[in-house]
This record gives structure tokens, sequence and C-alpha cells, in this order.
């Protein structure tokens, strides 16, 4: 204990903005943030001290250990009826949009195939809303994972999916959940909650689920006690009043339900989208989404810096702001590219790589599988 | 208590550390405490929540060289049919885009070439002065090697050289060529190259003679942590005496394309240094240089996402826009960053852009 309230004065003599020092009190004594102090830590100039005290806190929930996955991606199609304006990756060859393409459940068994020689734990999959693809369709995906990776774990399918699988199934959701999950599916990603509120779900994403909806299905999601990942995509046209009441309805929800196991910061890519004139996040900005997930999301384990979107780079210095997870080793990727590669859907960062990026930072690598189990080789 | 947290405690109450000190700052992994020291001293020397950049250009007059750098993919060997010359008419023309551009910094450096002597230099110098000075242009040319080259070859003391030089329009100037100033790394990285107390001396004389320059430093090849350490007192050891130097800039060493990536096996030998080890280095050296002015981020070798962050670690300043660079593009390093681009990354850390000159003084238009 001397220790820590030595490293504590240092924390706290630190600490530029004086606004500050209510919320670094609060933090050592393991106290729930507020709203306020939401606010004040997106707002405040001094991104340091937001990242020395998110650090701490990440220093205590993890001590050293950093985690990531060698895991595959999947998009196994870009048709899409929902026409959120922040997406690049859905087909819309009317105007100048990427062509369409689905993958038939062999095309992704060749997929899974293509990577065979690689160790993965995890099979990610997530794709556009196509309302012609049947019920039959989805429970075949799961069964071509099953065929070729009988081992791994396969989260698949974001509450906006699931939503739409129910309908086309005709049949409740918690119906269709315990069928995909006996038919495979172990974890359900994080996308589709872009952010939870009623303003930018208008602006942005009308067609999708409403903040309400996206929280019922989370629910029913645990309650089908699958587990689920949670992200933000921010840096568009959300205030920062709408990105704390995002976090604040995750954590409300996460006391309810404790299904959570990580939240991934989803850093807005502009280029090729409906709001192509937007500048788009800066790396502070992506260090202080880190950051500020961290302090407020007491109750959600894991924060993951997604390294297609901030960089391997920028992701490094994350994990001495609030991040304990560098995401995936991912292989393929088609809904955001990184900077310059426009279109290369090849990419991936090896497990060397990535373990040595995670050391280089001194920290100490931890392979885990799909549910955060700790993988031993 | 941490030894490393009193350290660093001492530190942002301004208390000069020593060797020791600093030493056991190299094996501190806290990230964010050595920001928070780091951004502490830059606050005492830029108390303003303002970062500054400077409108320029990078020249590279020749890329012939005979001092066969190990950690270099830029030079060519006096011979070599690949070297070059830029000719007085492309250097006028790439000065011109620079002021059509707005910009003031021309940051002009080459190798050591043998068909280019001081009267080469000082007839260039008075060329693009007499016509571009009008338009503010300022020579921020000649790293040490360059200079001691070419006093030696004219036969004429360093500080004659320089006074030579001066007089023909040298403004400035840069602190390339440093790379560790210990002999121990400097015999294996560049064994042919100015040595330390030379590249020292070279700077003393232009201080003295009124001619401001920076400093540099190139981490990351062989350098220990007790290398580092050295370099950056022999550089505050001289800013004590002089104080000429203007700002500190550090980079990693650039494995691609080089000898001493070769020598060391390759790829798996020598890595090049990460964003992690950067920014500590970047802290270190400014809670060290408790008498340097100013911090410029590495932009070109980091990229625009480090080099904004890299704000928050002890840097006031973006450094130049560059408009082209040679040197480690040739090493595998290819960013780009405009005046626009540079601005708005300032404003979104926080912070309000200012253009600057060589000197550092803030100055006219925005981008």
């Amino acid at each position: 204990m001397g220790d820590a309230n030595e490293s504590w004065r240092l924390l706290s003599t630190t600490l530029r903005d004086p606004a500050l020092r209510g919320i670094a009190e609060k933090v050592a004594a393991c106290r729930r943030l507020d709203a306020a102090d939401g606010q004040l830590l997106y707002e405040t100039d001094d991104l340091t001290g937001v990242g020395a005290l998110a650090n701490s806190v990440r220093q205590r929930l993890h001590g050293p250990r950093v985690w990531y996955v060698r895991n595959q991606h999947i998009n196994y199609t870009n048709v899409c009826n929902k026409q959120c304006r922040f997406c690049s990756f859905a087909a819309n060859i009317g105007r100048g949009g990427p062509a369409p393409y689905s993958m038939s459940p062999d095309d992704v068994r060749a997929a899974l195939l293509r990577y065979s020689d690689a160790p993965i734990t995890e099979v990610h999959i997530v794709g556009g809303i196509d309302p012609r693809l049947p019920y039959s369709y989805y429970l075949d995906l799961l069964a071509a994972v099953r065929s070729v990776r009988p081992d791994v774990q396969t989260k698949a399918f974001t509450a906006v999916e699931l939503d739409q699988i129910a309908s086309v199934a005709g049949k409740p959701l918690p119906e269709v959940l315990a069928e995909l999950r006996e038919a495979g599916l172990s974890a359900v990603p994080g996308g589709g909650a872009e952010v939870l509120s009623d303003r930018v779900h208008r602006l942005l994403h009308p067609c999708k689920l409403t903040p309400d909806e996206w929280l019922d299905v989370a629910r029913a999601i645990a309650d089908a006690k699958l587990t689920q990942y949670a992200t933000m995509l921010y840096g568009h046209v959300e205030t920062v009043e709408e990105r704390v009441e995002h976090l604040i309805r995750l954590r409300d929800l996460q006391d309810e339900t404790g299904h959570f196991v990580a939240f991934t910061p989803l850093s807005f890519h502009p280029e090729g989208t409906g709001l192509e004139h937007l500048p788009g996040p800066t790396a502070m900005d992506d260090l202080r989404a880190i950051a500020v997930a961290r302090l407020m999301l007491d109750n959600i384990p894991h924060i993951k810096t997604f390294w297609i979107m901030n960089t391997p780079e920028v992701s490094q210095v994350a994990l001495w702001c609030g991040a304990d997870d560098m995401d995936g080793t991912v292989e393929e990727y088609r809904i955001t590219f990184a900077e310059g590669r426009s279109g290369e859907v090849r990419q991936a960062l090896s497990a060397d790589a990535m373990e040595e990026l995670i050391r280089e930072a001194g920290l100490t690598p931890v392979e885990r599988d799909g549910v955060y189990r700790e993988v031993t080789r | 208590m941490k030894e490393t947290d009193d350290i660093l405690l001492r530190a942002s109450s301004a208390e000069r550390l020593a060797a020791d000190d600093l030493l056991a700052l190299g094996s501190c992994r806290d990230l964010t405490a050595l920001a928070a020291c780091a951004d502490r001293a830059r606050l005492r020397h830029n108390p303003d929540r303002i970062v500054t950049y400077v409108v320029g250009r990078n020249v590279n007059y020749t890329n012939v060289c005979w001092v066969r750098c190990r950690f270099c993919a830029f030079y060519r060997a006096p011979g070599s049919s690949e070297g070059y010359v830029l000719t007085r008419d492309e250097l006028r023309s790439k000065v011109r885009e620079m002021i059509a551009e707005g910009g003031v910094e021309l940051l002009m450096q080459g190798g050591l070439n043998p068909a280019l002597d001081l009267a080469w230099y000082e007839s260039l110098f008075r060329d693009l002065k007499a016509e571009f000075g009008p338009s503010g242009l300022i020579l921020h040319a000649l790293s040490p090697a360059e200079v001691i080259y070419i006093a030696r070859r004219a036969r004429i003391g360093i500080t004659e050289a320089l006074k030579r030089l001066k007089d023909a329009g040298l403004d400035s100037i840069p602190g390339g060529g440093a790379e560790i100033l210990t002999e121990r790394v400097r015999q294996e990285i560049a064994p042919l190259k100015t040595g330390a107390d030379e590249w020292l001396d070279c700077m003393r004389q232009a201080h003295l003679l009124g001619i401001p320059t920076t400093a540099t430093m190139m981490y990351g090849s062989v350098d220990t942590w007790e290398d580092r350490v050295e370099h950056l007192l022999r550089v505050r050891g001289l800013q004590d005496e002089t104080g000429g130097f203007t700002a500190f800039i550090l980079w990693p060493f650039q494995p691609d394309g080089t000898a001493l990536a070769q020598m060391r096996g390759g790829e798996t030998g020598l890595v090049k240094a990460g964003a992690y080890d950067y920014l500590r280095t970047l802290a270190i050296s400014r809670i060290a240089l408790d008498n340097v002015p100013h911090f410029q981020v590495s932009w070109v070798t980091q990229g625009p996402r480090i080099a904004q962050i890299a704000l928050g670690y002890g840097a006031d300043d973006f450094g130049s826009t560059m408009m082209e660079e040679n040197v480690v593009s040739a090493a595998g390093c290819t960013y780009r960053v405009g005046a626009r681009e540079i601005e708005r990354l300032i404003r979104a850390a926080g912070y309000e852009p200012r253009r600057r000159n060589t000197r550092y003084e803030i100055i006219g238009s925005r981008a």
C-alpha cells in the first residue's frame, strides 16, 4: 500500500489540469465516475493526465499483461439495406462505391482453409444486412466454420444482424439465439451500437436498430448465456455528451447482465463514406477514446485497441493509456482499410509482431481465445 | 517508493538530473509518468498553449559522399553512376517553389562530395540570397560534417570557414550528423565520420559566431542507454557554455537498405525502434536537456499520428513542412504532411498552431 501511495503522489503531482484531481481521488478510491466526470475527461486539454489515470486503472486490473488473440475475420457480404452514412463497406456502385459480393458457405470454408496453417482460436464473422439471405444461410455459415475449425470459438453476428436473422427466421430472438448457439456461436461482436443516442441514430443510421432496441437485443444475448463485445464508433457527428451517454448506458446494462467482456472504441474513417467532408479523429482522439472508456467502464474487464483503425504504432502507445488488449491477427478485413491501403483486403499482424510490439512497450503478451481464456501452447 | 518515482518528482520540481538519474530513467517503463514529467519541462520553456512549425523545404544538394556511414541508405560513393549534384538552376527552382508556398526555411544538406569546394558553396549561397533574400529566405544548411570537410579541403580553420559561409549567406546550421556523440558508437556505425568532439567543437565555433544551430540524436542502432545519456549530457554541457542550440530533434535509426542492418543479419538483427521507444526517449531527452528551449517532433520518421502524440511528451514544435525528403525515405520512411494538416493536428491536440522562422520567432500567416 505504501508503494501505491507513493506512486499516487507522483501521479497527482504531475496532473497538469487541477480539475482532474477530483477524478483522480475517485479513481484512487475505486469510486464510480459520473457523467460530469466523463465530460471533463473528454474536454480537458491534459490528455497526458487522462492517459495516466486510465493507465493506473489498467495496471490495477491487469498488471503487465496485454492480451491478444490469433483470429481470422470473415466479412461474408457487403450487400446491405441499412444505408448508414458512416459506412464505406456496403456495396454501392450507383454512387461510386464498392461492387457487391457475397460469400457462400463454401467460400467461407475456402477462406478458412487459406489460413489453415495459422493456429487461430477465434473466427470473427460480420457482414451486411442482405434481406434475401434465408435463416439457413446463417446456420450454414456456422456449420462451415465448425467443419474446418472444430476447435475455435466463433464470434459472429452483431446485434443488428441477429435482429435480422430472427426476423427472417420468423421466430423469437431467444429461440434463434439458442439455435445459433447450438450451431456453434460462442460470442457476439460489438458492432452496430455506433453511438447509443437517438439524435445520432436519426441522423446517420435510421434504418438500423434504435439505441433502446440495441440494448434489448444485448439483454437477450446475455439471457442466452452468450458473451458479448461492445464498441462505440466515434469521431463523426456525435457530441461529447452523447459519447458519455453511450458509455453510461453500456455500463448500466453491464451492471444488470455482466456479459460484456471487452469494449473497443472504433475510430471513424471518413474516406468513401457519406461523411467524407469530415476530418475524422486524430491519434490524440484515439488515445483519449481508449483512456476515457477505461475510466468510465469500471465494470467491463477489457479495453481493446483495434490496430487496423488505430495503427500498430498508436496501439502500442494506447497500452499505456488504458488499453489491455491488442485485438487479433485478423488475416483479412474488408470493412476499414489501413491508411493509404484502400481496398487491400489482406490485413494481418503476425502473432510474433504483436508480441514484439507489446514487449517493446515493456509489457507482457498473453495469448487469449475468443472468450478471454489464456491459451498455452 | 520506486527510485524512478523519486527522480521524476525531483525533475518535476525543475531539479537538474545527473547521469545516474538519467540512466535510471532509461529503464523506467512507465510511459505516462515520463510524459507528465516531460510535459512539465516543456511548460517551463514554453508555457503558452502554442505549438510552432516552419514552412520550409528540405533539399539534398548532393548524394555523393565518401564517408560511407553504415546506417545510411541515401549516399552514393564518389564515382557511382547514381550520384548527383543539383545544378544551380534546379536549386533555384526548388527555392522558388518553396517561396511560392509561403516558405522561408531552406534546409540544405548533402554528402561529403570531393567535387565541391568552399567557393562552390559561397557562390551558391550568395546567388540564392541575392535572388530570394528579399522574399525572406533563411539558409539553414550544412551539418558539422560538411562544414568541417569544406574547411579541411580549403586548408583553413573551422572558424574561418564558418565566417566565410556566414558572409555568403548561411544563417543557421542543422544539427545533423550527431548520431550518438560517443566514440564507441561512432566507431561502430560511422568510423570515418567526424568524431564527437569535432562535432561539438564545430557547433561551439558556430555559436560563438552568432550562428544558431539545432542538435540531434539518432538512437536505436547499437547504442545503449549509457550512450544516450552521455550524448544528452554532452549537448547539455555545450549549451551551458554557449546557449546556441535552438532545438533538439531525435529519431530512431531507419534500418532498411543500410549496411548496418545487413551486418547485423538483415531484418532479424536490427529492428526499427518503435513508437514506445521514441516517446520514452523523447520524454527523457526533454527532461535531461533543461537548457534547450525547443523540441521538434520527427513526423518524417514517426508519421503524423505519433508526431501529434509526441506533443504530450515534451515536444513543442512540429518541425518543417519539408516538401521533400530523400534521406530516411531511402531507408523506407515515406510520410508527407502539409501545413494545413500540421495545423489541424496541432489544434486537435489542444494547442494553437503558429508559424515560426528558423530562430523560433513567431511570424505571419497561417495555412
